[in-house]
């Protein structure tokens, strides 16, 4: 949009709630930004519908005491953030701006606060040199940002092919200096400073290729490693009823994964589990890099009190700051909590404004906008041939735990790991209460995979899982048996057999969030105890009766649990190991 | 009732629905205030210059030459400590008589506060009631309601661990509160001698309904000052949120809008989280605390009004009769304090997780036990067991008339465990064992 156009103004029709119909004097475009001027109050809204000359804003603030005949400026651009180093460890509302910033102790209407430092210098080294032609995202230079290489790029905007004509030298710069001056195609030159902007509703597309994930995400959670391992630049979901574990969930994911950065959404939800990542993170140690959790974090908080139609927003934000970082060769875990919350937002929205409803009055095209959203995470090999990825996790809050409803079942078509946490599991303290029979993932099938688990986990991994699936299942089937027949209405070998898979069950699936050993297991530790599950299985024990299974299994497992809380390989837990052998030695049949 | 020079007055009202009411007004702010022939009303929509008013007590015998008054101002309360002891109405009106009350006027349902001026609640609120302190410890800050039938004596028990808690301020909204149930509060309040320091908003079922929805914005606007300007540690007691939902529900349908589950309105967790999200710790030691209670319809558990409310609140006690042992527990299996890691095994005895967790365990397995024997099966001696350790639990830590401390309840745990089970039945970390498993 040029500069010389006149901006369209306009004047408030109508109020309901956040729905405000504006009348406008010009041109305005869908998803257009506006600021209705409330008593010198500037409330941000976006175009989500246009009717002849009345535009259908949503307003990201409440609405209180506005009045018809109010006046509207129109921005000419769509929703934007800004990019440039300065994100990283930042605090963010769902609109970018810095809750660091603002003042007092409650959000104020209309405060815009700047989501960067405009006077704060960075270490620059220049990357591209004079004469080397780049397109959009290719890369100039880089800052530290934290301990991070924070590539400085070519605009995401930028169309066609562009010639270095010169670049700063090293040295220190704020994000508004010119550190490169770039020719375009057509000779003329441009002046580039460490910041761009770029509409949050549109995907970059500055890579070359997005192949089929291919390698292992870990994340130190035993039922998502070893049984529904997600990869590098996959995209996964997790629903359950409220109280299953699913914030839990992603909080360890947040501070276990193996990523560079970790952007968390905090959609709709409550603000004290903000809080807590607020509070925690400047103290956990990242078990990689020794450095601080926050240090390779960003948080995008809008919880559940600010302003609804911000919450569409939010996540979106969120992935296209995962998008930006990324294009630097990074490796992205974002994650959404929850992608409920703004589908519900669409639905108050889209309700207000009398569309026709679809199932659970929900908009029509919610399939398509979720869809839309996860394709936007991926693996990708960027044009200078260096790689990145978001690997997308979001978590889903259906009505009722009733997984057969909207939201849930349009993100199944849409990701491609389902975590389906159950409440009977959660209810029995079973947690992570991730079903393991239930839950898939579909990258477990890729041939990419299988071969990645061969040659760094153990060559015959695939086949190891795919037994300790098949255990659970027997070890259930034969738990409604024993419930229908009675516990000697079948034969001793079925108590067996059910106990085998509860030691998986307890051993592997189970794992304590809150205990500061167990809650993240590295690969080599996940296969050394499925090892041990599984020759556990292939061991023939002798039993009188099918009372002494039960006792006898118990104790088995509460030895392979102590093994869990100690440290891998230490005095303890070989100590533990230890007596386990001997315990299997008792019952060891010939 | 005041009325200022200033105000805007009009006389034609072009339409009246069962809640609302239409006319043709200017220069009218959205959410303002109204009088409608006397009664307070609320602007929930303007259309040009069609104004809808959602009138509080309802319409009926509402005229159409009715005299209309704008207020040009939301919904607001006078703030001072003048509130402390004192009984309004769900307009924040005095109904105990004493005198309207002089201070700062403030807008009822204000803005959020920032996330990052939060504090992490970390203050635990200990309330004798074991099936609340050893299983689901709750801290200032925090928001939990009760889910309950409505038999159950909820309001007896949200009194109770209200006057144990040890709270600056007990603010009570009351909403669809039977006089009974009023006056009960009022009692034990004064009985226990803290009237000064309870405030009470209260829609009774005598009041109309939707005034109900005014009154959580008021406790929570008084909570606000307290805890805020004065720095206190305020526990507001919002008693009953189902009919407060209701109350929503009955509003959004007769303004057409497309009802969702259980014909409540779709906005219905935004419109309950903008409530309970109010509940917040600040650093500088003020906090508010939020205790509700939402009653089941007919036991349904899948129920919007209750499911949207687990999804916002951290986390819900689930109130039943236990009819082995013939008293009203706090049911283990579905009640939650999601916030009580914050606290159990730091703030209180290191084993308190582990105790909790493992008898929690052991009651799920003679909830296993109990369904064989229904189905007539017979029961190991494991079984025959876990019965047992059931019963003692439910009656010694269970029950709501416990009123104990918390290493009392470990201890107790211990010796439930001892009498019952043999250590690794139990499963609990070796180092715990050695050194509470009591040595007999
Ligand atoms: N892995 C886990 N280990 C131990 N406790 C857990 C675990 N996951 C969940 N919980 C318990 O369940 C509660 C609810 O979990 P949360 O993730 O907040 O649920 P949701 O987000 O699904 O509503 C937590 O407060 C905690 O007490
Ligand atoms: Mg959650």
């Amino acid at each position: 949009m040029e500069k010389t156009n006149k901006m369209t103004k306009g004047t408030v029709a109508g109020i309901i709630a956040n729905l405000v119909f504006v009348e406008v004097d010009g041109p305005v475009h869908q998803n257009e930004i506006c600021y209705i001027d409330l008593e010198g109050t500037k409330l941000m809204a976006e175009v989500i519908k246009v009717v002849g000359t009345q535009a259908y804003v949503q307003v990201f603030e409440s609405t209180r005491g506005l009045k018809v005949n109010d006046t509207v400026e129109f921005t000419g651009h769509m929703l934007e953030v800004t990019l440039g180093p300065g994100i990283l460890s930042k605090n963010y509302d769902g609109l970018q701006n810095d809750l660091d910033k603002m003042e007092g102790v409650f959000l104020k209407r209309g405060e815009h606060t700047n989501p960067l430092e405009d006077d704060k210098k960075w270490e620059f080294k220049p990357l591209a040199k004079t004469g080397d032609v780049l397109e959009a995202g290719g890369w100039l230079g880089e800052v530290k940002e934290n301990w991070m290489p924070h590539k400085i790029m070519i605009p995401f905007k930028f169309e066609g092919k562009y010639t270095v004509k010169s670049l700063t030298d090293a040295g220190k710069y704020t994000i508004h200096d010119t550190i490169a001056v770039v020719t375009d195609e057509k000779g003329k030159d441009i002046n580039l400073t460490m910041i761009q902007k770029w509409p949050v509703k549109v995907a970059i597309k500055a890579y070359k290729e997005k192949p089929r994930p291919f390698k292992l995400l870990e994340t130190g959670v035993r039922v998502i490693d070893t049984l529904n391992p997600i990869a590098e630049g996959g995209t996964g979901f997790i629903p359950g009823p409220f109280g299953t574990g699913k914030t839990v969930l992603q909080h360890a994911l947040s501070k276990q994964a193996e990523a560079d950065m970790i952007i968390v959404a905090a959609c709709g939800e409550r603000a004290n589990e903000v809080v807590e990542i607020f509070t925690e993170f400047p103290e956990l140690d990242d078990p990689r890099t020794g450095r601080k959790l926050m240090e390779r974090t960003t948080i995008i908080a809008n919880t559940s009190n600010m302003p609804v139609a911000a919450r569409e927003a939010s996540v979106y934000t969120a992935m296209t700051i995962a998008e930006y970082y990324r294009a630097m060769g990074l490796k992205i875990l974002l994650l959404a909590d929850s992608t409920s919350r703004w589908a519900q937002a669409l639905r108050e929205m889209s309700n207000r404004m009398e569309e026709l409803p679809g199932p659970d009055a929900f908009p029509m095209d919610l399939p398509a906008i979720i869809s839309n959203f996860y394709s936007r995470a991926g693996f990708t090999y960027l044009n200078n041939g260096e790689s990145g990825s978001i690997t997308f996790i979001g978590t889903v809050s259906p009505a009722g735990g009733n997984l057969k409803e909207p939201v849930t079942e349009s993100t199944k078509k849409a990701a491609r790991c389902f975590y389906a946490l159950s409440q009977q599991r959660a209810d029995s303290k079973r947690y992570p209460a991730i079903d393991p029979l239930e839950s898939y993932s579909k990258y477990a099938e890729y041939p990419e995979l299988e071969e990645y688990f061969r040659e760094n986990i153990d060559p015959e991994w695939p086949e190891k899982i795919s037994l300790a699936r098949d255990i659970l299942i027997r070890s259930r089937e034969v738990s409604e048996q024993i419930n229908i027949l009675g516990d000697d209405g079948v034969p001793i070998e079925y108590h067996d057999r059910f106990w085998k898979g509860e030691i998986i069950d307890f051993v592997i699936l189970q794992q304590d969030a809150f205990d500061k050993i167990d809650r993240s297991t590295s690969l080599e530790r996940q296969k050394y105890m499925l090892n041990w599950v599984l020759d556990i299985y292939h061991t023939k024990f002798s039993f009188e009766s099918f009372e002494d299974v039960g006792s006898y299994f118990k104790r088995m497992i509460n030895q392979m649990k102590q093994m869990n809380y100690s440290e891998f390989e230490s005095d303890k837990f070989k100590k533990n190991e230890k007596e386990l052998n001997s315990l299997i030695e008792e019952r060891k049949a010939e | 009732m005041e009325t200022k020079a200033f105000q805007k007055i009009y006389t034609k009202i072009t339409q009246i629905t069962k809640a609302t009411c239409s006319l043709k007004a200017t220069g009218i702010g959205y959410e303002e205030m109204a009088f409608v022939h006397g009664r307070l009303a609320q602007v929930v929509k303007i259309i040009g210059e069609d104004v809808t008013l959602q009138i509080f007590s309802g319409t009926e015998g509402v005229p159409t030459n009715a005299e209309v008054i704008f207020l040009g101002r939301p919904p607001v309360l006078k703030v001072s400590e003048e509130l402390s002891g004192r009984f309004f109405n769900a307009y924040g009106e005095p109904i105990d008589g004493g005198p309207e009350i002089e201070g700062e006027e403030r807008q009822i349902g204000g803005p959020s506060v920032n996330p990052v001026r939060r504090k992490q609640p970390s203050e635990f609120i200990p309330t004798g009631i074991a099936g609340i302190d050893l299983n689901n410890a709750i801290v200032t800050g925090q928001k939990i309601p009760f889910f309950a039938d409505p038999d159950q004596p909820y309001n007896e028990v949200m009194a109770m661990v209200a006057l144990r808690a040890d709270a600056d301020k007990i603010i009570l909204g009351g909403m669809g509160l039977t006089n009974d149930d009023y006056l009960f509060y009022k009692n034990v309040f004064d009985n226990a001698g803290a009237l000064d320091r309870i405030i009470s908003f209260v829609n009774t079922t005598e009041n109309p309904p939707v005034e109900r929805l005014l009154v959580p914005d008021m406790a929570l606007t008084a909570a606000e000052y307290f805890a805020v300007d004065k720095k206190q540690k305020v526990l507001v007691l919002l008693t009953d949120m189902t009919l407060y939902a209701d109350a929503l529900s009955i509003v959004s349908n007769r303004m057409d809008q497309i009802p969702s589950k259980d014909s409540m309105p779709g906005s219905l967790y935004s419109d309950l989280a903008k409530i309970y999200e109010k509940a917040v710790q600040f650093p500088e030691g003020g906090s508010i605390t939020i205790i509700a209670v939402t009653t089941l319809s007919g036991g349904d558990i899948t129920h919007a009004i209750l499911d949207n409310t687990g999804y916002i609140t951290e986390g819900q006690l689930f109130i039943r009769k236990d009819t082995d042992i013939g008293k009203v527990i706090v049911d283990p299996f579905r009640s939650l304090s999601r916030l009580k890691q914050l606290v159990i095994g730091t703030k209180t005895r290191a084993d308190h997780p582990q105790v909790m967790n493992a008898a929690i365990r052991l009651y799920a397995d003679a909830a296993n036990a109990k369904t064989k024997q229904e189905n007539g099966f017979d029961l190991t001696d494991y079984d025959e067991r876990t019965l047992n350790f059931a019963k003692d639990y439910s009656d010694k830590l269970l029950a709501i008339d416990v009123n104990i401390e918390v290493d009392q309840m470990l201890d107790i745990g211990w010796n439930l465990f001892n009498k019952h089970f043999e250590p690794a039945e139990v499963g609990i970390k070796q180092e715990f064992v050695d050194q509470y498993w009591p040595k007999n």
